[in-house]
């Protein structure tokens, strides 16, 4: 049975984890491999490392932590964060990265999308949003949801999905960081009003908030970051409440 | 043990070696030597793109027929799985012709989305190359065509129908989901080919 996936997200910075958490009996909480290799024995589906770094030499260090996650990890993983061209892609997937995930970059210049697409296929290229409900509609905003656009959310994720997106990475600002549950009703229409599956993110707090993003939401994953970081909720008990209360999980 | 991966135009090779290198006593190279490829004692067919431009691609180098003459275990693995067959609906693509199957499309029926893409179970034919255990466990799929179900299927997968998630005829063993991304469960996937 096709299982819904739980996926931990991981920030990065100058190739360290930040927001390590509360991992005990690790040797090194900032080390992003070894924080990776913890969450794939704990039961997480997927993983994605969002790079917040800025600096010239990000490139280079972004690759080198792609490779050190491929080698070692087992399970598919994305890699984000600043990703502004065709060569940046192409670094990153030679050093076995599974996708990779553009945002801003994709707003500001959407034929990054088909020619990301095209030079790599669909299966790499996650295209992440960040929106907020401003006036009565949903408007993508870019720079980690700082600056508004006057882009409404639906038209683009499905101008992205035309274009070769193979996934949606879809984040509410008004629920991010709230724990108040995840924005459901718009990534539903998100979900239906396209064909590719849908990654929600925003507002997790509770085991409820995922079964209700999986069944209200129609979301195809849900994504968090601090409740698995400080281990508010180990995904394996989540795993096995969704599994009880219907949804298909791998366990 | 030497393991060749056949190195060509595909994505994400380098998971494989990855992979290959976490089992211990494998030395596994990423080649398109052909002289590698031939005197290894098992070869892994991978594969991400599409079947198309592959094809062609195979052609060019002369691995279309040398993976025809392998006569060690040849493990394919996604789109590699895909070429071992005789054609793909994919761009109307001549595969390699060694597994005579159709590769089709996914025709969503209930709303499914193409790609197939995440973790799905796998059903276990009695008696195949794979450890019993792994019946009903999960693996990741990304894939928008799939092997038509047939009489070298080891394992099925029920994505809009049970499509051919592992199959295998004489040294010829193949698998839609990628092992290397599968957890502990490709891990004994990969293991238990590399045992025939």
């Amino acid at each position: 049975m096709f299982a819904k996936r739980i996926i931990p997200c991981l920030d990065i910075k100058d190739g360290r984890t930040v927001k390590g958490g509360n991992f005990v009996n690790l040797r090194d909480a900032g080390d992003p491999v070894e924080l990776g290799a913890r969450y794939s024995e704990a039961g997480a589906d997927e993983l994605v490392f969002l790079d917040i770094t800025a600096t010239h030499e990000k490139r280079k260090t972004l690759a080198q932590l792609a490779r050190e996650i491929a080698r070692h990890l087992n399970i598919p993983f994305t890699i984000g964060g600043g990703i502004r061209s065709v060569e940046d892609v192409e670094v990153l997937l030679n050093s076995g990265a599974d996708k990779i995930s553009i945002n801003s970059a994709a707003v500001r210049q959407p034929e990054l999308i088909s020619e990301m697409a095209k030079h790599f296929g669909s299966q790499f290229v996650v295209l992440a949003v960040d929106a907020k409900f401003v006036d009565n509609e949903w408007y993508v905003h870019l720079n980690g949801g700082r600056i508004k656009t006057d882009i409404p959310l639906l038209p683009w994720v499905k101008e992205a999905e035309d274009r070769g997106a193979g996934e949606i990475l879809f984040t509410s600002m008004d629920h991010d960081g709230t724990k108040a549950g995840f924005a459901n009703d718009i990534t539903a229409r998100v979900s239906e009003s396209l064909s590719i599956p849908v990654i929600a993110s925003g507002g997790a707090g509770t085991m409820e908030h995922f079964k209700d993003v999986f069944t209200t939401g129609k979301a195809d994953a849900g994504l968090a970051a601090s409740i698995f970081h400080f281990k508010e909720i180990e995904i394996i008990d989540l795993k096995q409440y969704l599994q009880q209360e219907g949804v298909v999980v791998r366990i | 043990m030497k393991v060749a991966i056949i190195n060509y135009n595909a994505g994400n090779v380098q998971s494989v070696l990855f992979a290959m290198d976490r089992l211990p006593g494998i030395d596994a190279t990423l080649t398109d030597d052909h002289e590698l490829i031939r005197t290894a004692d098992k070869v892994i067919f991978p594969g991400v793109g599409e079947a198309n431009s592959t094809m062609k691609h195979l052609r060019q180098k002369g691995l279309d027929d040398l993976i025809r003459s392998l006569t060690q275990p040849v493990l394919g693995i996604c789109l590699g799985m895909q070429l071992l067959c005789d054609y793909s609906e994919e761009n109307d693509t001549e595969c390699l012709g060694i597994i005579p199957q159709h590769v089709r499309l996914f025709q969503p029926g209930n709303g499914e989305k193409v790609p197939h893409m995440g973790w799905n179970s796998l059903d276990l034919q009695p008696g195949t190359w794979l450890s019993p255990e792994l019946d009903g466990q999960y693996t990741y799929f990304v894939h928008s065509y799939y092997v038509e179900k047939g009489p070298y299927t080891a394992a099925t997968t029920n994505y809009c129908q049970p499509f051919t998630s592992v199959l295998r005829k004489d040294n010829f063993y193949a698998t839609q989901f990628h092992p290397e991304k599968s957890g502990k469960v490709g891990e004994q996937i990969l293991k238990d080919f590399l045992a025939q």
